[in-house]
This record gives structure tokens, C-alpha cells and sequence, in this order.
């Protein structure tokens, strides 16, 4: 901390400004990538009915999440 | 303020909202379920031969004998399954997105910011959705259109979720251009005019021939119910977090600021 010699910033007391607090967009890109495929397959294997989109066999994912599609709003019947 | 800080905190607002979506959705919703359920196993009663005999693909079957899983594990540990998955997906979303928006939003402070993303999310993902194609208990919709159905409704989910998100870039740039009010208005009106060209443009779904309209209600309120609680956890749990984390963050920022002062 000594050694934080001449920072240019005015007297203490104003606080920092939002803007200082961005972070960049080459740093966010890949947890926003992931992130969002991450939350597509999981919406994936919860919404879907037994139709073409669902990967895995047979319908226990389907049966066993049947109630939480229905009261959040997912098609299922 | 890292991203990884908020993908944590919102994955731990998203826990919290899966737990209280549960609560929410197992004392309002469930009772809803078993009377539609209840009336869909009274019609294929009378019907003897309903076509999902012939067809085991085109619907499921809530008997208690030849089910995969039990009506019991469905209304607990499946509901549960469903509303924390569904929790901890959305949260986690909504912190990475809150990092996204810190500093961006304006002159918003980071508590503010995330605020604003979680009810962006809770109006694109969930509400404006709900309005176009609400809920539908069991009994309701047929076998051969629920493909249909699903490709409809995550296609307007689509679209709204990314008219939000132009809407934001939109009101940004207004912000830019003019001032504070006349952005967020420019924004607002970006979301509100391509959701509504979006809705008249998009096919309307009604399968629900003679189901009660009471029981319709009761199912559908709390749907919503369920999903505003989900929205409401995430958006005030992170907000608190995101705070905490930033008025730690500054303090250390001020005491550096001190010591280089002195
Ligand atoms: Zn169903």
C-alpha cells in the first residue's frame, strides 16, 4: 500500500461512479456463451413433451418434472 | 466486482427462488392439478376407449398402476426437481446478465442495475410470455399438437427475450442522444411495439373446449403466483448480495484512496 505512490484521483469522499465498475465485454462473452447453452439444454429436458426434441429415451425426465412444467407455465399436455 | 461473483450469487438467489417457486406452487398450485387431473381421468372413464390407449405417445398416463412415477413423487420431489432446476438456471442467468449491466445502465448503482435486470427478466421470460400463452392444467390441449404448441411458445419467448434486449440497447443509446426520461421511454416503447406485433403475428392456441372456467382460473393464478415468487427471490436476493459485495468493494476502494492521500 506504501507504494501506491500518486493515484490521480481527487480527496476521498465522492465515491466512484458506476461506470468505473464495467466489466469488459471480452471478459463476459465466455461465461455468457456457456451460460446460456447451459440454460437452454436444462430448459430443454424440462419443457420438453415426448416429442422430437427430447433426447434421452422413454418419458421419466418428462413424468418426473410433469407438475413444475405445468405451474411455471411450460406446454406439456 | 468479478463475474464469477455474480454467476455465484445468482445461482444462490436461484436456489432460494427454487425453494420458495416450491413452496408457492405446492400449497396455491398443486390443488389445482389434482382436480384437473381428476376431471381428465373422469372423461377417460366415461370414454372407454380414449385414443391415448392405442397411442402411448400421445399423452400420459396419471394412474397410479402403470405410471413412471407416481402422482405422490410428481406433486413433491418432481415439483421440486422442476422449480429449483428452473430456479437455479434463471438466477444464474440473471447474476451473469446483472455483471453485464453493472456500469452499463446508465448512472444506475449496482444494486439498482441488477434490480432492473431481474424485473427485465421477470416481465420478458415469464409474464409477457404468460399473457400470450398462459398456463394449462392437465386435461387440457391434445397429444398431437404439443409439438406445435411447444415451438410456438418458446418462439415468442425468443422474441421477447431478445426485444428486451434490443429495448435496452435502444434506450441506451437515446440516453446517449438525449437524456435519462426520453431513453427509458424509447426503450419501453422499442419492447412494447415488437412484443405486440409479435403477438398478433403469432398463431393463437385454444384447446380448451369445455374446462371449467373456475378451475381454469384458480390453475392459471397460481401458475403466476409461482412464477412471480421465483422472479421475486431472485431479484431481491441478488440485489442484496450485489450490494453487500459492492459496498465491500468500495470500502476497500476508499481506504486505498485514503492511504495514497496521505
Ligand atoms: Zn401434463
Amino acid at each position: 500500500m506504501a507504494h501506491a505512490i500518486s493515484s490521480p484521483t481527487s480527496i476521498s469522499g465522492a465515491g466512484s461512479a458506476p461506470s468505473d465498475l464495467v466489466i469488459p465485454a471480452r471478459e463476459l462473452a465466455p461465461w455468457l456463451a456457456f451460460g446460456a447453452l447451459f440454460a437452454m439444454s436444462v430448459l430443454v429436458l424440462i419443457s420438453s413433451a415426448q416429442g422430437a426434441i427430447t433426447i434421452p429415451e422413454g418419458t421419466a425426465i418428462h413424468e418426473w418434472v410433469h407438475d413444475g412444467r405445468h405451474l411455471l407455465g411450460f406446454p406439456c399436455h | 466486482m468479478s463475474t464469477r461473483t455474480f454467476l455465484v450469487q445468482g445461482l444462490v438467489a436461484g436456489l432460494l427462488a427454487g425453494i420458495a417457486a416450491f413452496v408457492v406452487a405446492y400449497t396455491v398450485g398443486e390443488p389445482q392439478v389434482d382436480r384437473a387431473i381428476a376431471l381428465e381421468e373422469a372423461a377417460g372413464a366415461t370414454a372407454a376407449d380414449h385414443e391415448h390407449s392405442d397411442d402411448p405417445a400421445a399423452g400420459h398416463s396419471h394412474d397410479d398402476e402403470d405410471a413412471v412415477v407416481t402422482r405422490a413423487t410428481q406433486s413433491t420431489l418432481g415439483l421440486a426437481t422442476g422449480t429449483l432446476a428452473i430456479g437455479v438456471v434463471l438466477g444464474g442467468l440473471t447474476g451473469l446478465l446483472a455483471a453485464v449491466g453493472l456500469g452499463r445502465l446508465g448512472g444506475l448503482r449496482p444494486a439498482a442495475s441488477t434490480a432492473l435486470v431481474a424485473l427485465l427478466g421477470a416481465v420478458s421470460f415469464s409474464v409477457v410470455p404468460f399473457l400470450k400463452y398462459p398456463a394449462t392444467p392437465p386435461a387440457v390441449g391434445s397429444g398431437e399438437t404439443i409439438d406445435n404448441r411447444t415451438a410456438l411458445y418458446f418462439g415468442f419467448l425468443a422474441v421477447s427475450v431478445l426485444a428486451v434486449l434490443a429495448a435496452v440497447a435502444v434506450a441506451r443509446a437515446a440516453v446517449r442522444l438525449w437524456s435519462g426520461v426520453p431513453g427509458v421511454v424509447a426503450g419501453a416503447a422499442t419492447y412494447a411495439v415488437i412484443v405486440v406485433v409479435a403477438a398478433l403475428a403469432f398463431p393463437k392456441v385454444d384447446e380448451l373446449g369445455d374446462f371449467p372456467a373456475g378451475l381454469l382460473w384458480d390453475f392459471r393464478v397460481a401458475s403466476l403466483l409461482t412464477l412471480l415468487a421465483l422472479w421475486a427471490v431472485i431479484g431481491a436476493a441478488l440485489t442484496v448480495l450485489v450490494d453487500r459485495t459492492w459496498r465491500q468493494h468500495d470500502a476497500v476502494r476508499a481506504r486505498r484512496e485514503l492511504a495514497a492521500s496521505l
